[in-house]
């Protein structure tokens, strides 16, 4: 049964003397639990497809529908990270995780201990009282997380969580994101610039044209690679397989290609 | 042995540290010295003329005498409560309109072109309107406190107001979070560092609203003594007036300063 519904959706973002089309038709569903990966050149509309399911952005044509409802009447909570943690920097970390439950007013003793189970089970005790400009960049990105999960949200959107990080670090997160969303079944959808890490974390992978963005082709990852960690996926022999299949797609529709052949054909010309 | 090592290299970077702050404070001392003892020696040896522009003796006799009468402090009670107020209240009211502004983009539209008018507006010529408005007492003096500092306040706090990073406001969005939500949350204490850099020029500013307006009303306060030794030509009292207004003037900026510290701790 399909949790997030998109049915024809297009974007436009309007200037005063211009308008670029940002989505142009979108059509694609995703089952409860099932971690899908969005691909594709910068300026495809990765972002806005996930502005648009968090509710921060209304779309100019088309539906969003949660559980067969339409989105904004939709009870389903959809947590949202970025790119960077934004964690605010005059709160303390214990206020940082529970901004969620502020802004909904729903902070209880239980929401507090279940906020320092979180930051337990991301490797993060004794820092609740600390500020966030005293973590190092992976830390708060775990903060992020933990205040992404704690409002309990059905569905996750992550937006290049982890492209601002060091290799390592990011590895390290690949996992434990991995594992987490795996242990609380949850459903996700990832927006990345990086083919491994699309492959490594999820069960489909949309590649996206861009200007105007639509979707271009779904991959299904094999079910060998489903059930490892994101660091054992790397090393799987299918990994490589479908690693070349995606890059070609992606290849496919990098914007600069086609200008290039055009640019020979002018040399040819002269 | 190598953590004798590097306490010793510690202990030298500190003492370097400490030296150079004593050049410093050895050269502010030189400064403020030589400026008083150039005065003095000027005025005496009349390399110009006392009788305008006083010597620090004659200032300083003139402060302690009007200390001991009890004269001093009245008009130095009336001068820094005014100025406290007004800058107090420019800068409160400067940061509600600011805060009204964001509110609704259609209003700062609309009121965009006012502001800048205002702005541009030497509001110290309002004051003879203000008084006949008002009446020449502390409500006109502490307006003109006010109304000195408010319309710049306004546009910079405003201004701090758009610049907030709008991932912020996403991340609260993502909660949903309502617009007053997200300003209370995120844009306001993002904010919080314009706001303390705004009250520092306030000071400056309620200063010369309230001088102006005692200018006017001509009654207590120090800027009434300036202008009344001006009047009967006593520039001792004007210069007696002004160096008080510099000490109090600076010390007030120095509670800024700490409240600065004190508020803003955790930035990045």
């Amino acid at each position: 049964m399909s949790l997030l519904t998109l049915e024809h959706v297009s974007h436009h973002y309007f200037t005063n003397n211009s308008y670029t089309k940002a989505l142009d038709d979108v059509s694609f569903s995703i089952n409860a639990g099932e971690f899908v990966a969005l691909l594709g050149p910068s300026g495809c509309g990765k972002t806005t497809i996930l502005s648009i399911i968090a509710g921060i952005i209304q779309q100019t044509a088309g539906d969003v529908l949660l559980n067969n409802e339409p989105a904004h009447r939709s009870k389903i909570k959809i947590g949202y990270m970025l790119q960077q943690d934004y964690l605010f920097p005059w709160k303390t970390i214990m206020d940082n995780v529970l901004i969620g439950p502020k802004i909904t007013d729903t902070i209880t003793e239980k929401t507090k201990h279940s906020a320092r189970q979180l930051l337990n089970e991301v490797g993060l005790a004794d820092v609740e009282e600390a500020y966030p400009d005293s973590l190092s960049g992976g830390m708060r990105q775990r903060v992020a997380l933990v205040r992404t999960l704690i409002t309990n949200p059905k569905m996750l959107l992550l937006d290049e969580p982890f492209s601002a990080l060091d290799y390592l670090t990011k590895l390290k997160l690949e996992n434990l994101v991995s594992h987490l969303l795996k242990t609380y079944r949850k459903t996700a959808m990832l927006v990345t610039h990086d083919i491994g890490e699309a492959i490594s974390m999820s069960d489909r992978i949309f590649v996206m044209d861009a200007e105007p963005g639509r979707l271009a082709k779904t991959f299904e990852v094999p079910i060998e690679l489903r059930n490892e960690t994101p660091f054992l996926v790397r090393r799987h022999p299918k990994y490589q397989k479908l690693f070349d299949a995606v890059w070609d797609e992606l290849n496919k529709h990098e914007p600069e290609n086609p200008k290039e052949g055009k640019v020979v054909d002018n040399d040819a010309d002269t | 042995m190598t953590q004798t090592h590097d306490d010793y290299l510690f202990e030298r970077y500190q003492h370097k540290i400490k030296r150079e702050n004593k050049i410093v404070g050895v050269w502010q001392l030189i400064i403020l010295i030589g400026f008083f003892g150039m005065w003095e020696t000027a005025g005496r040896l009349y390399w110009i003329d006392p009788l305008l522009f006083s010597t620090p003796s004659q200032v300083a006799s003139v402060i302690a005498q009007k200390v001991v009468d009890g004269s001093l402090i009245h008009h130095l009670e009336v001068t820094v409560l005014e100025t406290v107020l007004g800058f107090i209240l420019g800068t409160i009211i400067g940061i509600i309109l600011a805060t009204l502004l964001w509110s609704s983009v259609r209003l700062s539209r609309i009121m965009d072109p006012f502001l800048v008018i205002a702005n541009a507006m030497p509001k110290v010529a309002l004051g003879p309107i203000i008084i006949v408005a008002m009446g020449p007492g502390y409500t006109s003096i502490i307006t003109m406190g006010v109304i000195v500092s408010v319309i710049i306040t306004t546009i910079v706090v405003y201004s701090g107001f758009k610049e907030v990073d709008p991932n912020y406001v996403k991340v609260l969005q993502g909660f949903g979070a309502t617009r007053w939500q997200c300003f209370k949350e995120a844009i306001f204490p993002a904010t919080l560092p314009t706001m303390i850099s705004c009250l520092k020029v306030n000071v400056g500013l309620s200063w010369v609203g309230i001088v102006v307006g005692e200018f006017l009303v001509s009654k207590k306060g120090l800027g009434y003594l300036i202008i009344y030794g001006f009047q009967v030509f006593d520039f001792t009292l004007v210069m007696s007036s002004l160096f008080l207004i510099a000490i109090f003037a600076a010390a007030m900026y120095k509670i800024v300063e700490k409240l600065e510290g004190k508020l803003i701790k955790h930035t990045s």
